[in-house]
Parts: C-alpha cells; structure tokens; sequence
C-alpha cells in the first residue's frame, strides 16, 4: 500500500464510516443529521468566532497527542495526559499565583516550564515503576490519573481556593498575566479575528512543539534510540541502548507535553485553576496520537479535527435538542473507527490496492 | 477559490441570521442536571410555565462540566439570547467576567451575588424555610435525633443545616441533629448512591427523620428512607410525591419564581439584589396530598406560627453566611 493511503485514504475512510453510523443514530433519535452536520460545521469553522474555538480545542489535542505520540514511539502506552495535564495546571497555577512576574512573556516561559515539570514528575513515577520494576504503565498511569484528580480536589477546596469563596477554584491570576489572543497576534499582521474567543498564543507554542517533537523524533540520536527501542526492545539492547535510559526519557518528554497543555486552558482560558480544567483533552490525545499516526504534522491534523468536533458538538448541544450525551456518542464512534477498529478498514484497501497491482501485473 | 469565498458569505449570513432570530431568553442550568427533581428542576418548571403562559421560547442549555461555564455564557450572550438565567453560586465568578463584555445583555443568577449594572442577583434566606421545616422534624421524630444530608460542602449548604437545626433545637432542645455532607465538589449534587448510604449511616445512628440538601443527590437519601422506613424532607421543588407518605414535607426555594419573574420581565430585567424570603414567598414548605397524614392540624398551627413571627421579623433565625458559624450545629 502506498504511503499516501496509508496515511490520508485509511483515516479518511474511518472518519466517513464514523460520521455515517453518527448521522444514522441522530436520524433514529428523530433529529436531522444533515441539519446536525451543518450547524457542527458553521459552529466551528463558519466563523472566525467558532475558529476560535475550534483552535483552542485543537491546542490542547496538539500537545496532549504529541505526548502520546513520543510515549507511543517508544512502545509505551501513556494513557496518564489527563494526570499529567491536571498537574500542569497546577504548576501554572502555582507559578502565576505565587511568583510576581513583571510581564506575560517571563510568566509564559515560567509557566511553560512549570507546567513542563509538573506533567514530567508525574509521569516519573510510571515510567520509573516501568522501567526498574516492570509494572505495566498503562496500568499505572491510569491510576495516577485518579490520584491527580483526587489531589486537585483536595488542593482546590482546601488550599487554594480564596477565603470566602464556595466554588472550588483557585484566585484569578493578575491582570498582567493575561496572554496575547490569537486576534491580537493576527492583528499585527492585518488579519481580523474575533477576540471573544479563548484562542491564544499557546497555539503558535503548539505548531512549535510540533516541529521540536519531529527534530527530535527524526533527526536526532534520541529520538533514533527512542524509536528503536520501541520498534524492538531487544535489538536496541544489542544496540547498546540503555531500556532504563529511554523508557524514563520518553516518559518524561510524554508527561511534560502533557503537562504544557495547562497553560493553554490555566492561563490561556481560565486564568485561574478551575476542577476538570482538562475536560478529557489527556484522552482525547490517544485518539489524535493513533489517528496521525504518531507523526507531528498527523496528530496536527488529527488535532484540528478533534477540535471541529469538540467546537461543533458544543455548538451542536447549544442550538439543537440532540442530547448532550450524543455528542460524546459522535466523538466516541470517531474514535472507536480511527482508533480501536483501524484494521477493519485498513485491511480492505490493502486487498484493494493489493489487486490493483495484480491487475497491471 | 470562489468557492470558498460563496460558501464563507453563506455561513457567514447564516451564523448571523441565527443570531437576529435569538431574541429570547436563556436559562442554563448547573451541574447536577436538568432533571435532578429538585434544584434545577425548579428553575426549569419557572421557564416551562412562562413559556406555556406566553406562548414563548427560550434556550436551555445544561452544563457538561466546569470548564464549559464561560463558553455557555459568552456563546449564548452572543447569539443575542436576553435575558440570560443560570442557575448556582458556581457561575458567580464567570458571570463577572463576561457581564461587563455585554453591557446590553441582561442576566440573572440565582444564589449568588454579582454586582454589576446589569446582573440581577436573586438570593433566598434558605435557613427561614429549613428552619420551618426543622420543627417539623422535631415534631414528627419519636428517637429525638434528626439527620441532614447536605450537596457539596459549601457556605451556602451549611445555612440550610444551619437554620434546620436551629428549627430543630426551637421544639425540642434535647435533640440530636446529625448532618453530613455528600462531597467537596460539584459532583456531590448528583450522587445519589452515596446520598443513600450517608441516609443509611443516619438512621443507623438513630435518624426517623432525614433532610436532603443535596440537589440530585436528595433521590438516593429519599429513597434510602422510604425503604429505611423512616421519614425524609425534600428540598428546593415540592418532592412529596416523589414517596407519598414517606417524604414529611418539602422545603420550597421558590426558584421557578426566580426564573419565571425574570424571563417575564425580559429585557427590562433591573439589575440589583433581590432577597426572596418568607415574606415574600421565596421559601416556605409543602403540604399537599401526599403528605397530608403526616402533619397534623398541632403541628402545622405551630409552625405556621413561627413562620408569622419570622415574617414580621420577630423571630430572627440566623444565618451561617452571615458569620460563618452556627448556634445550633457544629459542623
């Protein structure tokens, strides 16, 4: 099969059977799907409002499935973004709580690298249980997304949240803080945006961690032994490459991407550490990782589609009467297609594109 | 590459067009959902009877999770929805933040204050009616030990524990009341399983008569009591039917009232603090078939008593939020 279909045909195939079963299940629940489609695209891409959106959303996919993507590389499932994320978000919290920056661009760096180690640490443990002890990191980042979620509970109604407040959330962050809209940044160049919309420069910081996660993956001798390793345990042993060494190394990139995700939603949106700041995003990386085939400019696209469907289900909740718990059932079926049921349409076009060859033979 | 330009136009207009239409107003509930026969609820029958009243139409949207509270508002504020209802003190610190974004727009927040020029702050005095129906328990229980199961353990949940056992202690000074709260997060107003349990744990500890503060979760404690066989009190909507004979009364929080006043006043929606007590009918508790038998003509003369008291402000019932502590409760 050539690379093109592999890459392009495959998960464009899974995305229509998806979107077909979605269309046959609002038609049963007596919606329109035609109409329901149509609304989940002006939502998000009709406007520069709803692209907004769309490319919050899509921010949040890039980082967490660049984070699955490495981890994945490498052999190791990191199913732990969500922990690794809510983690990060506290480090940005922390950071922009209790650290009197003079300028956004000082606290950005502090909190990209706050959020970085959070996420990372986080991930140490799985990795270092992984790496020293065999106990699976599926099993154990898992787990630790409980734990995370249960100590961002316990640190928002006990010691973060101000004085006099009910709701369990942190103090708003200063009004320095705030960082740059994506329509300020457009600004400069000319183009009109909407800015009542939570896109910001956490994006072009996103586009970045693409091109740095495929210098690394591909152009340098980390990303080689990381990738080897993952192609083959034993061989890059032979190889003279440390399993203790990569396995703590992919874990711990995995984990701080994860983690960066944070300041998009902490700081970008909220700019204040609210409860479920993540919203799935951790998982949601999964899909973008399997469905961009664990390449920065897949998870790229793959990302921009999560965050249509996030947008456009969102848009979809607002103006329609298709229950919100459809929605999930939509994003869910994509994810099952392009994910779990890969190889129900992946074999069919080999055999297609198997005969194809036979007959100009 | 005309193409796209049309189909940009098209969409543009059609995003718009929906915008103009939008005129009406705009309830969003809180999380523990539309349905939660109690809180929510309440504020969804106030929009179904205006809407019924007047023939009108209203969005509704009821939130995923915390994250999504901002982009509800700004979404449904820009889409022209006016006025725009939520329910929940949790909307409180989103709501100052976007209420200045649309200066046009008016919006109503139930059990929180929000001062802005065009926010509607509209909060009840929660322990006037807990405390009525705290008598009633009192009245009603044979061990002298009374249960509270309150939601999320906020401020606001305590002044419902607060003013009840305050009602309580009014009738009966030796009395016990055990209060429990479900959890520290907004995921304790819709956990009826563990609202069971913590009603089991009461009864076991001598418990014949449970209030549920709780929002969803009060389902799972009145239940748990109508198959203990012991008494309940519901909260926020009339929840008497929900185990006829076995639920004592309801505490009303009249937020149908809330939400049905502020959809009819429309745009002309006043911004400011509106204190819906006793007095003025804001809270009260249910008497209807259902319970009939439970409450005796004594029982109801006596609290109708204090209620009158209360109401000319003879009879002062304290208030937790006020001070941040209790007489009658420690908690």
């Amino acid at each position: 099969m050539p690379k093109w279909a592999d890459a392009v045909l495959v998960p464009l195939i899974s995305l229509l059977i998806a979107f077909v079963i979605s269309g046959l299940v609002i038609l049963a629940i007596g919606e329109d799907p035609v109409a329901a489609m149509k609304l989940m695209v002006t939502g998000a891409l009709g406007s520069t409002y709803g692209w907004g959106y769309t490319l919050y959303y899509a921010t949040n996919f890039i980082f967490t499935g660049l984070a699955v993507s490495i981890a994945f590389q490498a052999g190791l499932f990191n199913i732990g973004g969500e922990g690794q994320a809510s983690l990060g978000g506290l480090g940005v919290a922390l950071a922009c709580l209790y650290i009197p920056w003079p300028h956004w661009s000082l606290a950005l760096a502090g909190a990209l690298i706050a959020a970085g180690v959070f996420g990372a640490a986080w991930a140490a443990i799985p990795a270092y249980l992984q790496a020293k002890r065999g106990s699976h990191v599926v099993i154990t980042t898992i787990m630790f997304n409980f734990i995370a979620s249960a100590l961002l509970v316990y640190l928002l109604v006990n010691v973060l949240r101000p004085a006099g407040s009910m709701d369990s959330a942190s103090a708003r962050f200063g009004e320095a803080l705030q960082l740059p809209s994506l329509s300020d940044i457009l600004a400069l160049v000319g183009i009109p945006f909407n800015n009542r919309n939570p896109a910001n420069i956490s994006l072009i910081i996103g586009l970045f961690a693409c091109f740095g996660v495929w210098v690394m993956m591909w152009r340098t001798r980390l990303g080689y032994q990381l990738r080897a390793f993952g192609k083959s345990e034993k061989a890059s042993v032979y190889a003279g490459i440390n399993p203790v060494r990569i396995t703590m190394y992919a874990m711990l990139i995995s984990g701080g991407l994860s983690g960066m995700m944070a300041v998009n939603t902490v700081m970008g949106e909220a700019q204040r550490l609210i409860l479920n700041s993540v919203e799935g995003a951790g998982f949601i990386g999964i899909a973008v990782a399997l469905m961009g085939r664990s390449h920065p400019f897949g998870v790229l696209l793959a990302a921009l589609l999560f965050g249509f469907l996030y947008q456009g289900g969102a848009e979809l909740a607002l103006w329609t009467k298709i229950p919100r718990e459809l929605i999930v059932v939509i994003q869910a079926l994509v994810i099952l297609f392009t994910g779990a049921l890969d190889n129900m349409v992946r074999r069919p076009v080999e055999a297609v594109f198997i005969m194809a060859r036979k007959g100009k033979a | 590459m005309t193409l796209m330009k049309h189909l940009a136009a098209a969409t543009a207009t059609l995003a718009l067009s929906a915008g103009m239409v939008a005129a009406d107003p705009a309830l969003i509930f809180d999380l523990g959902g539309k349905f939660d026969k109690s809180f929510n609820e309440a504020a969804y029958e106030g929009a179904q009877r205006w809407a019924t009243e007047t023939g009108g139409t209203y969005k509704e949207l009821e939130m995923q999770s915390e994250a999504q509270r901002e982009q509800a508002l700004r979404r449904l504020a820009e889409a022209g929805s006016n006025p725009i209802v939520m329910t929940g003190f949790a909307f409180g610190d989103t709501l100052a933040q976007v209420a200045p974004d649309f200066p046009d727009t008016k919006f109503a927040i139930i059990d929180m204050v929000v001062d802005q020029p065009n926010v509607k702050s509209v909060v009840f005095t929660e322990e006037q009616g807990s405390y009525l129906v705290g008598m009633m328990a009192a009245m009603a229980s044979k061990t002298g030990t009374v249960g509270f199961v309150g939601g999320m353990d906020i401020p606001l949940i305590r002044k419902f524990a607060c003013g009840y056992a305050q009602g309580v202690k009014a009738v009966n000074p030796d009395a016990t009341v055990i209060a429990n709260m479900t959890g520290t997060t907004p995921a304790a107003w819709n956990d009826p399983v563990k609202g069971g349990e913590l009603a089991k744990a009461q009864k076991a500890q001598g418990a014949d008569v449970i209030y549920a503060a709780a929002g969803g979760t009060g389902i799972g404690v009145l239940q748990a009591a109508a198959d203990e066989g012991i008494l309940s009190i519901g909260v926020d909507s009339n929840q008497n039917y929900l185990h006829p004979g076995k639920v004592l009364t309801s505490m009303l929080k009249r937020v149908d009232n809330a939400v049905y006043d502020a959809f009819k006043a429309g745009t002309a929606l006043e911004a400011g603090i509106s204190v819906m007590d006793l007095a003025a009918g804001g809270v009260g508790y249910a008497m209807d078939e259902n319970n009939a038998a439970l409450v005796s003509d004594a029982m109801k003369g006596q609290i109708d008593k204090a209620a009158k008291l209360i109401g000319n402000g003879t009879l002062r019932v304290h208030d937790y939020m006020s001070d941040e502590s209790c007489p009658a409760l420690s908690f």
